[in-house]
């Protein structure tokens, strides 16, 4: 496609139209800025985005409404992170028990090293037991390299307690509620 | 020699540079804090001292319009790392932020601040020729920029170092040639007098608005500012002449372009607005005509009269650059010589009629 230029006037080639609308151009936003407060930036550390609901955060590890570890160290998201930046080290056959009745193990240590985390949410999806998600944090800084990977106690401390399921809790109360079954020999 | 006219030539020569490098760390303030109003945004307003929050009244007010962030930027300058690339020619490369500083600070030697103190003649130098010495000095300029770019041996700040020699040169000449009116009507080359001319007769831009504004276009050339910023051209030449200087020495090609938009604000106040004087509140007689307590006043009085309206070119100065795209360099070069040349020539041409017509 030829776009045919109109070609200049004489007094649109005097530069003296144009520059006319740039000074009135500026003006009218410095003006606002100053006088109307209207700035488009934000000042950071004071004022913050609201987060979206669907934000991909920090991964975390949640407690239940009762305060017990939901993760059972089955290693999945271990085996599933892309960029190898979690490792959970396993109680092991004669290790501490979980701290809930009936759930079978709980992780010796858990580590994320949030300098290799890239908050793709895959271990949130694979987690079986709903006990790693991603939350709405996003500036996670330190001032070594050490600092930066988290272990259990502090990614249990900055998940919280989450409400859900308590799968255990209830295949306790369903092994229990089949004790009155009539068992016919 | 007279020894008081050597001390108190010292004790100007010490206040002016004084005045000129505070006023260049507070245009780059400046700079940044217009350009954010500019753009919707709020620039510099972070940087403060320990001790800020404990002045009474206006210590944040002063964090906020980054009154502190001067001090800090210059700070920022001297402990930086000064890195020679390997490839340089040393001792062009030492001597190029010199050679564009010094003539820059030399300028401001002529211009006439305020009128008298006591005494004092409030100008460093009285020169009975002083636009042909500023026009020495200022053309000078280029040789920084030229060196900086060939001294860098690299591609970049070579572009940037030709495009100054041709832009400066270039307008050089209309630049020259937009003050030959000036002269003609003043009938003077020293500058105290054309002030004395305009407080007897009316600002000079009255009487030549072409030559001010081939003078004002010419001098954002000279300068290196938007939308004449070829040598410099960040998007295209990365930082121009600049490229490879860090720490104190980029810093010192820094102070030259802002000392020369305060000489260039200067000139023009000097030659068009009046200098010192203003036409009421008798601020256009000299304070020597003043007797006692007066006299001081008003010799005050000028030196701020003159910093206003130089602050006023300053700040047109910046509000130009956030405006205008850069020139190509093909319309540079025609609106140099095809435009303002033949324009300042038909402009001396026209006021000499005009002079001749009416002696």
């Amino acid at each position: 496609m030829i776009v045919n230029r109109k070609p200049l006037t004489f007094w649109e080639r005097l530069y003296l139209p144009a520059i006319a609308g740039g000074l009135k151009v500026t003006l009218r936003h410095a003006w606002r800025t100053l006088f109307r407060g209207k700035v488009v930036t934000m000042e950071y550390p004071e004022q913050k985005w609201a987060v979206p609901t669907d934000y991909r955060g920090a991964p975390y590890l949640v407690k239940d409404q009762e305060g017990n570890t939901k993760c059972v160290s089955c290693q999945l998201c271990e085996f599933v992170c892309p960029p190898k930046a979690i490792r959970i080290t396993p109680p092991g056959e004669s290790g501490k028990l979980a701290d809930r009745p009936n759930a079978e193990k709980m992780p010796e240590e858990f580590e994320i090293n949030f300098l290799r985390c890239i908050y793709c949410g895959l271990c949130q999806e694979v987690c079986p037991e709903e006990a790693i998600f991603l939350l709405k944090d996003y500036s996670l800084t330190g001032q070594s390299r050490e600092e930066m990977i988290y272990g259990k106690e502090k990614l249990l401390a900055l998940g919280g307690t989450h409400g859900g399921i308590q799968k255990w809790k209830h295949k306790l109360e369903e092994a229990k509620a089949q004790d009155n079954f009539p068992v016919k020999i | 020699m007279n020894w008081y006219f050597i001390i108190f030539s010292a004790v100007k020569v010490a206040m002016v540079i004084g005045a000129v490098l505070t006023m260049v760390a507070y245009a780059v303030l400046a700079e940044r804090k217009i350009s954010a109003w500019i753009q919707d945004r709020v620039g510099p307003n972070r940087c403060a001292p320990p001790f800020a929050k404990y002045i009474p009244f206006v210590g944040t007010f002063l964090t906020r319009i980054g009154f502190f962030q001067p001090m800090a930027d210059g700070l920022k300058s001297i402990l930086k790392e000064d890195f020679t690339p390997a490839g340089v020619r040393k001792i062009y490369f030492w001597l190029a932020p010199a050679l564009s500083v010094i003539p820059a600070i030399l300028v401001v030697a002529v211009i006439p601040f305020g009128s008298q103190i006591g005494a004092q003649k409030m100008v460093i130098a009285d020169l009975n020729v002083g636009i042909l010495y500023t026009f020495g000095i200022v053309s000078l300029g280029v040789y920084g920029l030229v060196l900086a770019g060939y001294a860098a041996n690299s591609k970049y700040p070579m572009f940037g170092g030709i495009r100054s020699s041709a832009q400066m040169i270039s307008y050089e000449i209309s630049m020259g040639m937009s003050v030959i009116p000036v002269l003609l009507i003043a009938g003077n080359l020293n500058l105290s007098r054309i002030i004395g001319w305009q407080a007897a007769h009316g600002w000079m831009v009255i009487y030549a608005p072409v030559s001010f504004i081939i003078f004002l276009t010419a001098a954002f050339a000279e300068t290196n500012r938007l939308p004449f910023d070829l040598p410099e051209a960040e998007t295209e030449l990365v930082g121009g002449y600049h490229t490879e200087y860090s720490s104190m020495k980029f810093a010192l090609f820094f102070l030259a372009e802002y000392t020369n938009m305060i000489a260039s604000s200067g000139m023009m106040v000097t030659l068009f607005f009046g200098g010192w004087t203003l036409p009421f509140w008798g601020l256009d007689h000299s304070a020597g005509e003043f007797a006692g307590t007066q006299a001081l006043l008003m010799g005050v009085a000028h030196i701020l009269v003159f910093l206003v309206k130089m602050l006023v070119f300053m700040v047109l100065f910046i509000w130009v650059r956030w405006m205008f795209p850069r020139f190509r360099y093909d319309q540079l070069m025609d609106l140099g010589w095809r435009r303002f040349v033949p324009l300042a020539l038909a402009n001396i041409l026209v006021t000499a009629i005009i002079l001749w017509m009416k002696s």
